[in-house]
C-alpha cells in the first residue's frame, strides 16, 4: 500500500489542467504548426484528432514543454510558461510518451522505467515500487526482466506507456500511443486509457477516428494549426450527415468538420 | 467490551448475525478483529460451535486452498537495479568508450614509433581536444542518444543532467590521456586547457544550434586548426605553442559562462540536434 502525500490530497488551485490562449508553436525554422490555439482541458481524456500536418506532435510537443511557444500564453496546472517558469517541477507531473520514442535496446523493460522513473526524479526509494506498478498495470510484468531489444512492437509501445505514467502524472501526453499494438490490445488500452481519465488529464493523439470514439470524453479537432472543433464524441458524430464520407457516424462528423474550410475557399 | 478486546458476548451475538448490534460497534469490532488475531480466534472458535455447517465448509476450503499455498514460489520483491553509473553517463556510452580507449592506445603507438624529435608532432596532443567532443556528442546528441525526446522531457533534463554526463565523460578522458602523455613524455599543462576549452565550446555552442551541429563544427575548427597545420609543417600548431595558453584558459571560461547562462536550453529539444 503506498501513503498518500499531503500535496496528492491538496485541492488544485487551477480551473483546466492545460489552458492555452492564442498559443503559437514553430516546427523547425518557418512553418508555423499550431498557429492561434485556444484550448481548455480539464479532467478526463482527450483525443486529439487531426489529418497529417494539423499540428498535433507539434502541440503536445510544447504541452511537454520540450519547444519553447513564440506567441500566446499556456498555463499548465495552473502554472504559467513564459520567462523563469520552474519548468522542473511542473515536469515532474507530466508523462509524456513520444510518437517514435527511442529507448536503449540492451535495457530490460525494468530497467528502462527504471531509469525513467529516476529522470523524473521519483523518490529513489518509492521507484521499485512505481514501476512494478506501472509495469503491471500495462500488461508487461512477466515479460519485465526481458531486453528491450526482445519485444515485439506493441509491447515496446506498453513499455512507453508504462514509463508515462510511473510518476503517476497529472497530465499525460501520448502521441499515437496506440501504433503497433493488436485489436486485443488495443481494448485493453483503451480500458486503461479510461482508469487514467478519471483522475488525471489524458491528450491522447490518434489519427484513428474509432478509438475516439471508444475512449475519449472529448474531441479537439485540428487543422492546420488551429481549432476545428472541440466537444464530446457525440457532438463530434452529430456534426456529420449521411452525405459526407466515412463509415461511421463519427468518421462522417470528422470529414464534414474538415471539408467545411476547404469548400468555402473552393468558393473564393 | 473489556480490556483490550472484545467481549465473548459481543463476539458470540456478531457471530449469529444478530441484527440488534448498533452500527458503530459493528464497526468497532470489525476494525478491531482486524488487527487482532486472538479474537479472531476466539470468533472462528464460536462460528463453529454455533453453526457446523459454516465449520465444515471453512474445513473444506482450507483442505483443499493448503496444498495450493505451499507449491507457489513466494512473491519476489522488486528490487531496485539502476546502477549509480546509469545516473552519470549516457547508457550508450560504449562504443564511445571503447573509440577513446582505443584512439588513445593508437596515438601513443604513433607517438613511440615517430620517437617525437624536438620539434615532432604529438599525436596524443592532437588528439586531446576532440575526444571530449565526441563524448558530449555522443551524450546529448540526437543521433546518438535514441532515447533523446524522452530525455529532453524528464525534469532532470537541462543544466544538471548536462553537467553530471560532461563530468562521466571528463572523468574518462582525462585518466586516459594523462596515462598517454605520462608514456609519451608531453606535459598536461598542454593539452589539458584545449581539452575544457573544447568541452566548454561544445556545449555552449550546443546550447545555441543544437550538439550535434556543435560538434560537427568543432571537429572541423579542430582540423583545420590544429591537425592541417601539424599534418602540414610536421610540426606543432602554433594554437598549442605554450604562449597561446592563456588563450585556450579564456575559451574554457567563456563556454562556461555561456553554458551558466543558457541553462535552460538543455531542457529543450533543439539543444539535442
Amino acid at each position: 500500500m503506498r501513503a498518500v502525500s499531503a500535496a496528492e490530497v491538496a485541492p488544485t488551485s487551477y480551473a483546466w489542467e492545460i489552458r492555452a490562449e492564442g498559443l503559437k508553436v514553430r516546427a523547425g525554422l518557418r512553418r508555423m504548426a499550431v498557429d492561434g490555439l485556444d484550448l481548455s482541458l480539464g479532467t478526463g481524456v482527450h483525443g486529439l484528432l487531426g489529418p497529417n500536418g494539423a499540428g498535433k506532435t507539434t502541440l503536445i510537443r510544447s504541452l511537454a514543454t520540450v519547444l519553447r511557444p513564440v506567441g500566446g500564453t499556456l498555463e499548465l496546472l495552473g502554472t504559467s510558461l513564459g520567462g523563469a517558469t520552474d519548468l522542473r517541477e511542473l515536469r515532474r507531473r507530466i508523462g509524456y510518451l513520444p510518437q517514435d520514442f527511442g529507448y536503449y535496446k540492451r535495457f530490460t523493460v525494468r530497467e528502462f522505467v527504471e531509469y525513467m522513473a529516476w529522470l523524473k526524479e521519483v523518490p529513489r526509494r518509492d521507484i521499485p515500487a512505481a514501476v512494478q506498478r506501472a509495469v503491471e498495470r500495462v500488461g508487461l510484468a512477466d515479460r519485465a526482466d526481458d531486453r528491450m531489444r526482445t519485444l515485439s512492437g506493441g509491447m515496446v509501445r506498453r513499455a512507453g506507456i508504462a514509463q508515462a505514467i510511473v510518476n503517476d502524472p497529472r497530465i499525460l501526453l501520448l502521441d499515437e500511443p496506440t501504433v503497433g499494438l493488436d485489436p486485443a490490445q488495443r481494448l485493453r488500452f483503451r480500458e486503461l486509457l479510461h482508469e487514467l481519465g478519471t483522475d488525471s488529464c489524458v491528450v491522447v493523439s490518434t489519427h484513428l477516428v474509432e478509438d475516439v470514439a471508444a475512449a475519449c470524453t472529448a474531441v479537439v479537432l485540428l487543422a492546420e494549426g488551429k481549432l476545428v472543433f472541440e466537444g464530446t464524441p457525440d457532438e463530434l458524430a452529430a456534426a456529420g450527415g449521411p452525405k459526407d464520407v466515412g463509415d461511421s457516424p463519427i468518421e462522417r462528423g470528422y470529414s464534414a468538420l474538415l471539408a467545411r474550410p476547404d469548400q468555402e475557399r473552393g468558393a473564393w | 467490551m473489556s480490556g483490550e478486546h472484545a467481549s465473548e458476548r459481543l463476539i458470540g451475538r456478531y457471530a449469529g448475525g444478530e441484527a440488534g448490534i448498533p452500527g458503530d460497534e459493528v464497526w468497532a469490532l470489525e476494525v478491531h478483529l482486524d488487527a487482532c488475531a486472538v479474537c479472531r480466534g476466539r470468533l472462528s472458535a464460536v462460528v463453529r460451535e454455533q453453526d457446523a455447517a459454516v465449520g465444515s465448509l471453512v474445513e473444506g476450503v482450507w483442505s483443499e486452498l493448503e496444498p495450493l499455498l505451499g507449491a507457489h514460489a513466494p512473491v519476489r520483491r522488486p528490487r531496485q537495479r539502476l546502477g549509480w553509473l546509469s545516473t552519470w553517463a549516457s547508457p550508450v556510452m560504449v562504443p564511445w568508450l571503447v573509440m577513446t580507449v582505443v584512439v588513445t592506445l593508437l596515438a601513443v603507438v604513433c607517438d613511440r614509433l615517430t620517437g617525437l624529435p624536438g620539434d615532432g608532432v604529438s599525436v596524443v596532443q592532437l588528439l586531446a581536444p576532440v575526444l571530449p567532443v565526441l563524448g558530449v556528442a555522443a551524450s546529448w546528441a540526437r543521433g546518438l542518444d535514441p532515447a533523446y525526446e524522452l530525455t529532453a522531457a524528464a525534469p532532470r533534463a537541462g543544466l544538471h543532467l548536462v553537467l553530471r554526463r560532461t563530468a562521466s565523460v571528463l572523468a574518462v578522458v582525462i585518466p586516459a590521456l594523462l596515462v598517454a602523455g605520462w608514456s609519451t613524455g608531453a606535459t598536461a599543462a598542454q593539452w589539458l586547457l584545449p581539452c575544457l576549452a573544447f568541452t566548454t565550446g561544445t556545449l555552449a555552442l550546443g546550447g545555441l544550434v543544437g550538439v550535434t551541429r556543435a560538434a560537427v563544427a568543432l571537429v572541423v575548427v579542430w582540423a583545420a586548426v590544429i591537425v592541417a597545420p601539424a599534418l602540414a609543417l610536421s610540426r606543432t600548431s602554433f594554437a598549442l605553442q605554450p604562449g597561446v595558453l592563456p588563450g585556450w584558459a579564456a575559451g574554457f571560461l567563456l563556454g562556461a559562462v555561456v553554458v551558466a547562462v543558457r541553462k535552460d536550453a538543455y531542457a529543450r529539444l533543439g539543444a539535442h540536434h
